[in-house]
């Protein structure tokens, strides 16, 4: 075991630990925004949105992750005509490609965990808002979707436990993110295990810190 | 139960006999994308220069071989873990990788080159057909400075671990945006599709990518050899230890290079290098 290397390492790591957490950040901003609209889509009544939707998440949680970003890094990259058009301007870095990526990727499991969330609301909690003369848009806002959050509140703590290691799959499309430096100092050290050991550590601190922020958040919205 | 008992028994016993039938055989570790070195047929079958360099070699020592595959980032760790016995991966020998394995003499030449797609505006950078990094001097100078004015700023893309890498790194050509790929496949795609001003890597595989392919892409500036881009292709071995595998591997180190020089001597690598690259890359 190289303890010289494992520390020497720390720094290189923890610089590219940054991109990471970026991918991450921009990722679950979008993919949550994705997700809301996707799971409003699939409550409603219309068999073509609701088919739309379902169709959505039925596509991006069919198929891995790997593929999807190589579909659209490589793959839209095969496209002549799109590399004339403006969003050739997105589509030519490899960040914006990994991040419409993982969004859409999140967006899909998203809708799904919040379309249970609302479905699990009690019809008791609608009906006595509209007893007290409440309007369904101010139901909507003010029960439905706080109820919802905190009922999904666990779904989607795992949700970005796995995006944050889905992240990883970044480096397949030349960025340096944690997982992309690693490989970097392996393939100049020929020393997996010393390297892997050291990101590996990192990414579970940041599981850590994840889920304990979940669990507080359970906690202060609780029921009970 | 008692067919799962004798199930398992019979596996237990089929996969004793298949180790202990391998305890003699060599392995062969090789990439299979980086044609026309090594890379694989339709049917995903290993093919190329090195795969029937390899086969003639064993032949020569008399070893049963079988060539495997292992991605190129984890190609060494792979030979010091013994999961194979040998590289043959187009691996040229440098100082660098010395310092962790052993290499047989040079069976054959990379030469280097930078790649562009046609109307680039890299295209007409006036440089020596040549340049050699350990011999150095002005002409070597003046091409290195001439590279340095026309990459600047500019997205140069390289298959990871590479020569290639090291040299764009290396500050010989000024800082410039260097993009990492697994495979040379993806440096090919990603350079067709205009996400990189220029690659680096191995004249022939940007030759046989545009053969195959039909895209315009063209060499452009010298040829590079010397330096960081080593001193010809080599098949690399574990570091011996004092134990009965590193003993083997000290004997296998003396084996290559044996059949090298008789390989070399009967014209089988040139031969395969003009099938192969279309000229005689063998040393």
């Amino acid at each position: 075991m190289d303890l010289e290397l494992m520390s020497s390492s720390i720094p290189k790591l923890l610089s590219a630990t940054v991109i990471t957490l970026k991918l991450l950040s921009l990722s679950l901003f979008f993919g949550l925004f994705i997700g809301l609209i996707f799971a409003i889509l699939r409550l409603n009544k219309n068999i073509f949105v609701n088919k739309f939707a379902y169709g959505y998440s039925y596509l991006f949680r069919g198929t891995p992750l790997l593929v999807q970003i190589f579909i659209i890094y490589f793959g839209l990259g095969q496209i002549e005509y799109l590399r004339s058009t403006v969003l050739w301007v997105v589509l030519k870095e490899p960040y914006w490609c990994a991040i419409i990526a993982f969004s859409l990727n999140t967006g899909a499991y998203t809708s799904e965990i919040l379309r249970s969330a609302f479905q699990t609301i009690k019809p008791g909690f609608i009906e006595a808002g509209k007893s007290l003369g409440i309007s369904s848009k101010i139901i909507f806002y003010k029960i439905q979707i706080p109820i919802a959050i905190r009922q999904s509140l666990p779904a989607y703590g795992n949700e970005i436990i796995l995006m944050l290691k889905g992240t990883s799959l970044a480096s397949t499309v030349t960025l340096m993110d944690l997982t992309g430096v690693a490989k970097y100092i392996i393939s100049t050290t020929f020393k997996p295990i010393e390297v892997f050991i050291v990101a590996g550590s990192i990414y579970l601190f940041m599981t850590f810190v994840i889920h304990s922020f979940i669990k507080y958040l359970e906690k202060k919205y609780s029921f009970q | 139960m008692n067919i799962l008992k004798k199930f398992s028994l019979g596996l237990l016993i089929s996969l004793f006999l298949s180790i202990s039938a391998n305890a003699d055989k060599i392995k062969i570790g090789t990439e299979g994308a980086y044609p026309p070195w090594n890379s694989k047929d339709a049917s995903g079958n290993l093919i190329g220069f090195e795969v029937e360099l390899a086969k003639e070699l064993c032949t020569i020592m008399k070893h049963d071989c079988t060539i495997v595959e292992q991605d190129w980032d984890g190609m060494i760790p792979a030979l010091v873990m013994r999961k194979f016995d040998a590289i043959m991966a187009g691996m040229s020998i440098t100082d660098e990788r010395m310092k962790t394995i052993n290499f047989s003499q040079g069976y054959a030449d990379e030469v280097a080159s930078l790649a562009v797609m046609k109307g680039s505006s890299l295209e007409g950078i006036d440089t020596p057909e040549g340049i050699n990094l350990t011999l150095g001097g002005g002409d070597v100078k003046k091409a290195l400075k001439t590279l340095t004015g026309a990459l600047a700023g500019k997205t140069v893309c390289v298959q990871t671990a590479t020569i290639h890498q090291n040299f764009l790194e290396s500050g010989d050509v000024g800082k410039i945006d260097v993009r990492t790929y697994k495979t040379q496949d993806e440096v090919n795609l990603d350079l067709a599709a205009g996400r990189c001003d220029a690659a680096l890597a191995a004249a022939v595989a940007f030759t046989d990518y545009a053969e195959k392919s039909g895209k315009a892409v063209v060499l452009v500036g010298p040829t590079f050899s010397g330096g960081a881009f080593g001193n010809g292709v080599g098949v690399g071995i574990r570091k011996g230890g004092d134990d009965a595998i590193g003993k083997k591997d000290a004997k296998l180190l003396k084996d290559f290079n044996r059949a090298i020089n008789t390989a070399r001597k009967k014209g089988i690598i040139s031969k395969l290098a003009v099938k192969w690259f279309g000229f005689d890359a063998s040393m």
